[in-house]
């Protein structure tokens, strides 16, 4: 064991150090995600590839309690542009990457924790203390972005593209719980199910990457920075106004509830439930542009909710949130009821909690 | 304490100290993939290129996740809606059976079995064909079944002909917000509605059997919706003893229908109801209504939304039983106050909402029946039979011609 270990050491050493240069693949998919240099498993870490910037979202998509380390990289002088509403309009070449992981404990079960501290260009993820489950990409390709999904293999020591996606079943270990779920791996087509926002072109674009989500600090390596700042500053963005939008960070008990929510509302619901996305057929749009009443859900009917009603008569019932469809979705397990549809197979119970205190606030107006 | 070190590793470990070409071999044991049939129709629709048909042999397979589909013109064939089965029993993820987002989709002689949610939905398309098609909860009515079967929704050019669809806790064959529909040939039973037209612009439905389903045939508008309906033509269909008890979820559009529903009416413009068999129908042969007896929340509606229904006729129709039973306190009570114990409410039973700004209720009914005016409006105080105000008539509406209908 021990010789084993000196020997991969050994190799490891022959690196000295030197990081790996990101390949962008403008044709094929290669089987390895180690074959895209992004992210790569060294010295019993998750490293970034050379240039590669991790970011984070102010309020990001709940998935089952992952953790999500995110990446942008593109080649060299490129850029991105600013556009203020939407996703940054990116450059062909562009890899961004998510991976999904969580902090293990001794015994195997995944844990509902916090992020321990943020990954940088010198800090990797501790892979003692984390198992990585799976690694998505959009690689922006001259006809557009191609989503790939990569699983992890048992060792950590690479992930397999899988096409048709996988269930695994984990077991999350909170404070005094356990629950065992199934964690989907999505397959190809699925990506299309939240990376296609426009129903009708269904485009398959980044949803993360936009000026309201990115606006805040990130720790880098050399210290805390506004992250559209640092993009401008490494040269993957180019000019932008001073003045950007901002989506309140949902945990953050100094904001207000609204701007909680409607983050919260932004992040996991907009990407379908948007004028023109595959959910406008339900007339509910939660995207933060909105400011109808009925289309945000108060006082109105579910159209083709079936079960999902939980029998309740509004999507949200003003300051009756165990009256409310919204929240009645939130919390279900149960795939032909819950919402979002695709992504989670457990309750954001601390989502849940944050939108029913924002429909609790509401001024009872309903007949 | 996960023993991190083994050989797998020293290679990985060998492949990175390389530095180059990351293309690593070794990848352990695959997580994901089983040889099941599943994996295989998965991979198949993945893969699929435009023109290709994916046949299902006959047999019966099971899925434990949903399908999806988004490449256009592809078919799905199967060997026929009793002999290819597709059963969702053990569905641990997807909201459907089956998800397209594409046109010029035909899926045909197949059965998809106990989706954990809809059966079959199709999410925006142009050149949609359901053909022999079966979606069915193998238990029956059931609350905790899937809400539709057969689920076109902002679809165009659609044909739905020669399905089966049974025990939908919504409704069995559903087309939603679509334009240009034809549905016909189909049969539908114990679904909570059989058959339901919802916020579409021109659909001819005809030839269908709709029988034990709460209410058999359905054409409703609904607020807040991309577009609202018109120019749905409902003849040569047999409607019959649609009184299985209402399992539809408290809080969805149909858990308001009353049992026993033949053809029912909401909100909806521009209807042509015609040449169909009605019968035995315990509340009513045929209910035309507005939102406004469905429980709506005005502020939860767009300004722009009409709910009244309005150019609706009826004519050609035969009738024949029902009124005896209706299902709910309220109707019971009106009805044995206004007819008797033994007696049975008019073919056609009216909420009574009228838009003012219109000079008539633009109801025409040329068929010899009577029209119960429940007078909701005015909270049930004048209940009353009326024959006159409907003595109209009204253009008929134009046919649905499809370029899949040869």
């Amino acid at each position: 064991m021990r010789i084993l270990g000196c020997l991969a050491a050994l190799f490891l050493a022959t690196c000295g150090g030197q990081q790996l240069n990101p390949t962008f693949h403008a044709d094929e998919n290669p089987t390895a995600l180690s074959a895209w240099g992004v992210v790569n498993v060294k010295d019993n870490e998750l490293a970034l590839g050379k240039d590669v910037l991790p970011y984070a979202l102010n309020t990001p998509l709940f998935t089952d309690y992952a953790h999500k380390l995110r990446t942008i990289w593109m080649p060299k002088g490129m850029s991105a542009a600013y556009r203020e509403g939407d996703v940054l309009e990116f450059p062909i070449g562009t890899i961004i990457s998510k991976t999904f992981y969580y902090p293990v404990g001794s015994d195997g079960t995944v844990l509902k924790a916090k992020d321990s501290q943020p990954v940088t260009q010198n800090t990797g993820l501790n892979l003692t203390a984390h198992k990585l489950i799976e690694t998505r990409l959009l690689v922006r390709r001259e006809a557009g972005w191609e989503p790939l999904s990569y699983v992890w293999n048992a060792d950590e020591t690479d992930a397999k593209l899988t096409r048709i996606g996988a269930i695994l079943k984990l077991t999350l270990k909170d404070i005094d719980t356990e629950t065992d779920f199934n964690y989907v791996v999505p397959n190809i087509n699925q990506c299309a199910g939240c990376h296609a926002p426009n129903n009708t072109t269904r485009e398959i674009s980044p949803i993360g990457p936009k000026p309201r989500h990115l606006n805040d600090d990130y720790v880098y390596a050399g210290g805390a920075m506004n992250q559209i700042d640092k993009l401008i500053q490494i040269g993957f963005l180019g000019e932008t106004p001073k003045i950007r939008p901002r989506n309140a960070i949902w945990t953050d008990v100094s904001e207000t509830v609204e701007a909680r929510a409607r983050a919260y509302l932004d992040a996991n619901c907009t990407h379908c439930h948007n004028p023109v996305g595959p959910a406008d057929t339900s007339g509910l749009h939660l995207n933060p542009e909105n400011k109808s009443l009925p289309h945000l859900g108060i006082c109105k009917n579910a159209v083709a909710a079936g079960g999902g009603t939980g029998g309740r008569k509004y999507d949200i019932m003003p300051g009756e949130p165990e009256n409310s469809i919204m929240i009645y979705r939130m919390a279900s397990r149960d795939p032909g009821k819950m919402m979002p549809e695709l992504g989670r197979s457990l309750t954001d119970k601390e989502g849940v909690q944050l939108l029913e205190a924002w429909i609790a606030a509401m001024e009872p107006v309903c007949e | 304490m996960r023993i991190k070190l083994s050989i797998k590793n020293l290679t990985a470990a060998l492949v990175l100290a390389s530095c180059g070409n990351n293309t690593a071999q070794n990848l352990g044991e695959n997580l994901s993939e089983n040889s099941s049939y599943q994996e295989t129709l998965l991979t198949q629709l993945i893969d699929a290129k435009p023109g290709d048909v994916i046949t299902v042999p006959a047999g019966t397979y099971n899925f434990d996740r949903g399908l999806s589909l988004t490449v256009d013109g592809v078919t799905i064939r199967g060997a026929g809606m009793d002999k290819t089965v597709l059963s969702f029993k053990g569905q641990v993820s997807g909201a459907e059976g089956l998800l397209v987002t594409a046109s010029n989709f035909t899926i045909e002689d197949i059965a998809f079995e106990d989706t954990i949610g809809d059966a079959i939905k199709v999410n925006e398309g142009d050149n949609i064909v359901f053909r022999n098609v079966r979606t069915e909860w193998t238990n029956g009515p059931d609350t905790k079944n899937g809400a539709y079967g057969l689920y076109p929704v902002q679809t165009t050019n659609v044909l739905i002909e020669g399905c089966v669809a049974i025990a939908a806790a919504d409704a069995g064959i559903y087309v939603g917000q679509s334009k240009n529909v034809i549905v016909r040939n189909n049969r539908a039973e114990y679904n909570v509605a059989g058959i339901e037209i919802e916020n579409t612009q021109g659909a001819d439905v005809y030839n269908n059997i709709a029988v034990n389903n709460t209410g058999g045939i359905l054409v409703f508008n609904m607020p807040n919706l991309t577009q609202y309906g018109g120019d749905v033509r409902v003849y040569d269909n047999e409607v019959y003893e649609n009184n299985t008890k209402n399992f539809g979820h408290k809080g969805t559009p149909v858990a308001s229908i009353p049992a026993g529903s033949g053809i029912v009416v909401n909100s909806h413009d521009k209807v042509e109801i015609f040449n169909n068999d009605i019968r035995d129908h315990k509340t009513a042969n045929v209910i035309i209504s507005s939102i406004f007896t469905s429980n709506y929340a005005e502020g939860g509606m767009e300004e722009t939304f009409d709910p009244y229904p309005e150019q609706i006729s009826l004519h050609s129709n035969r009738y024949t039983g029902g009124g005896n039973s209706p299902d709910g306190l309220d109707l019971k009570a009106l009805k044995t106050a206004m007819f008797g114990l033994k007696g049975k409410f008019p073919d056609v039973l009216w909420d009574g909402y009228i838009n003012e700004k219109l000079e008539s209720a633009q109801i025409c009914i040329q068929d010899d029946v009577e029209v119960l005016n429940a007078d909701m409006p005015g909270g049930n105080k004048n209940p009353r039979v009326e024959g006159e105000p409907f003595a109209c008539k009204l253009e008929p509406l134009p046919a649905i011609t499809l370029a899949s209908v040869e």
